[in-house]
């Protein structure tokens, strides 16, 4: 202690930060590290410690360079973290202020697009079902873009070339920057609000990923996507993929691609229309040349040609009914002769006369009864014998019976 | 702005589609005689709307710039112009 200083806490402290922030080295320096113990404070600042094999790095980031990170810092994300190593006093811990975090291997911008797009999808912002039709003949178009540059001479001439009949109204924004989100969903917004248009292309010319970064912005997401007018986004070159082309009714790969997608060329619509009209015409034509064909074909029958050839028709057929009649008629009438005649030919070969002319005689006796058998007939009865010519009455002298079957015979 | 009133009831694009429709209903020939004659003379009259239409004189541009006191105003676009952007 001999003639020592003996120093406080707070000058010791004091000391060891000179040194640390007058070293050009520790001012401004980039660490590699994993990020662990992140923590964001609600007041906006952020916490954590950087890690890697050798050893940890207590970190702060303060809300000021904290809010315009483009991503969210995770618990083992690799980053690149820039700022000045100091000293907290009160710990007496150093530790580094980062102004500025990347995320390591990556570019920085890219992990935060795919957060954002991430993020925006699975809130359902790029589900097709949100997706508004384009109209096929817009009237009114605003243009949500930068009103000087390639991009938007590009839109206007060829929407001048193809659809000259469109109003059109240009919001300007500025495309890049900080002040260029905001200024882009003002546009969007006021167009909307005051139906100004049927409508809206935003988008701008190619540039670098950085350039392009405003159509990446959550909020420019957010307000395409609450855009009750359809809007086309037209971003930089074909390659380009911005997180409003996700978000948009239609993508156009670029602005020009945006003017041609928008409207209709007004030469070919004008010929569609009059090749529609011709169509018209024809089928109306042809409906009339068929009912005439039909109308023709109804008159140039007979009945439809003089009214007396209805009458005649008909008296024809009414003669043709009659002979008809009158010959099935002769013809029945000519069954039933015959008809007759063979049954009348069947009875005479039946009649008894017939029978009586080949040399048979019938018996009656004197009541007219039919003597079939001679045991009928007494001695001395009286009969009469019926031949084809006449007849003979007779008197019986004796009667003759066979004896036949074993039957004895029976003389009367 | 002064487009509600020069809209009537039917927008071009409607009358387009209209037409479309008309010109298919003719086509198919499926509807009654008179309603066809009906329908073509609505066709015909569409026709001559959208041509009328088509034939309009080019539009300006305009752009819609903040004036002083605040308000948003339209004046023709001049594609020359800086508009301090």
């Amino acid at each position: 202690m001999d003639g020592q200083l003996i120093l406080s806490i707070g000058e010791v402290n004091a000391h060891i930060r000179a040194l640390l922030t007058t070293d050009d080295v520790l001012s401004s320096v980039y660490v590699r590290g994993e990020i662990s113990n992140f923590k964001l404070h609600s007041s906006g600042h952020m916490y954590l410690t950087l890690k890697d094999t050798e050893g940890i790095l207590r970190a702060v980031m303060f809300r000021g360079s904290a809010s315009h990170l483009a991503f969210r810092p995770e618990n083992g994300m690799k980053v690149i973290a820039h700022g000045r190593v100091d000293v907290f006093s009160r710990d007496g811990q150093y530790q580094l202020y980062i102004d500025e975090l990347i995320p390591d291997g990556v570019g920085a911008l890219y992990v935060a697009f795919e957060q954002l797009k991430a993020k925006l999808s699975e809130e359902g912002l790029f589900d097709p079902a949100h997706k508004k039709p384009i109209p096929r003949c817009p009237m009114k178009i605003a243009l949500v873009t930068s009103p000087t540059g390639a991009a938007v001479r590009d839109m206007l001439r060829i929407l001048k070339a193809r659809w000259p009949i469109a109003r059109i109204r240009i919001y300007p924004v500025r495309v890049q920057g900080a002040q260029a989100p905001g200024e882009i969903c003002k546009g969007i917004e006021f167009v909307n609000r005051y139906r100004l248009a049927d409508l809206i292309i935003t988008g701008r010319g190619g540039g670098s990923i950085e350039d392009l970064w405003a159509f990446n912005d959550e909020q420019v997401a957010r307000a395409i996507f609450a855009s009750q007018i359809p809007v086309i986004s037209a971003v930089g070159h074909e390659p380009d993929f911005t997180i409003a082309d996700f978000v948009a009714d239609l993508r156009a790969a670029t602005p020009s691609n945006a003017a041609e997608l928008a409207v209709p060329d007004r030469i070919e619509l004008a010929a569609q229309i009059a090749h529609m009209q011709a169509r018209m015409i024809q089928s109306q034509r042809n409906r009339i040349t068929v009912l005439r064909q039909r109308i023709e074909a109804l008159a140039g029958k007979r009945v439809m040609q003089d009214p007396k050839n209805y009458l005649a028709d008909r008296q024809m057929a009414l003669l043709h009914l009659t002979q008809r009649y009158e010959q099935a008629l002769i013809h029945a009438t000519q069954q039933r002769r015959e008809r007759f005649l063979r049954i009348a030919g069947m009875l005479e070969a039946l009649s008894p006369i017939r029978v009586l002319a080949r040399g048979y005689a019938m018996v009656q006796d004197e009541e007219g009864t039919i003597i079939r058998q001679a045991n009928m007939l007494d001695k001395d009865a009286r009969i009469r014998l019926d031949f084809a010519d006449g007849a003979a009455l007779c008197r019986v002298e004796e009667t003759l019976l066979e004896e036949h079957d074993g039957r004895e015979k029976d003389g009367k | 702005m002064d487009e509600k009133k020069t809209e009537n009831k039917m927008s071009f694009e409607q009358g387009l589609a209209r037409l479309e429709k008309i010109v298919a209903l003719l086509e198919r020939g499926e509807v009654p005689l008179d309603e066809s004659l009906a329908l073509y003379e609505e066709g015909a009259g569409l026709i001559k709307r959208c041509n009328a239409a088509l034939d309009q004189a080019e539009k300006r541009v305009s752009i819609l710039l903040q004036g002083e006191d605040g308000r948003i105003q339209e004046q023709v676009f001049d594609p020359n112009a800086d508009y301090g952007l």
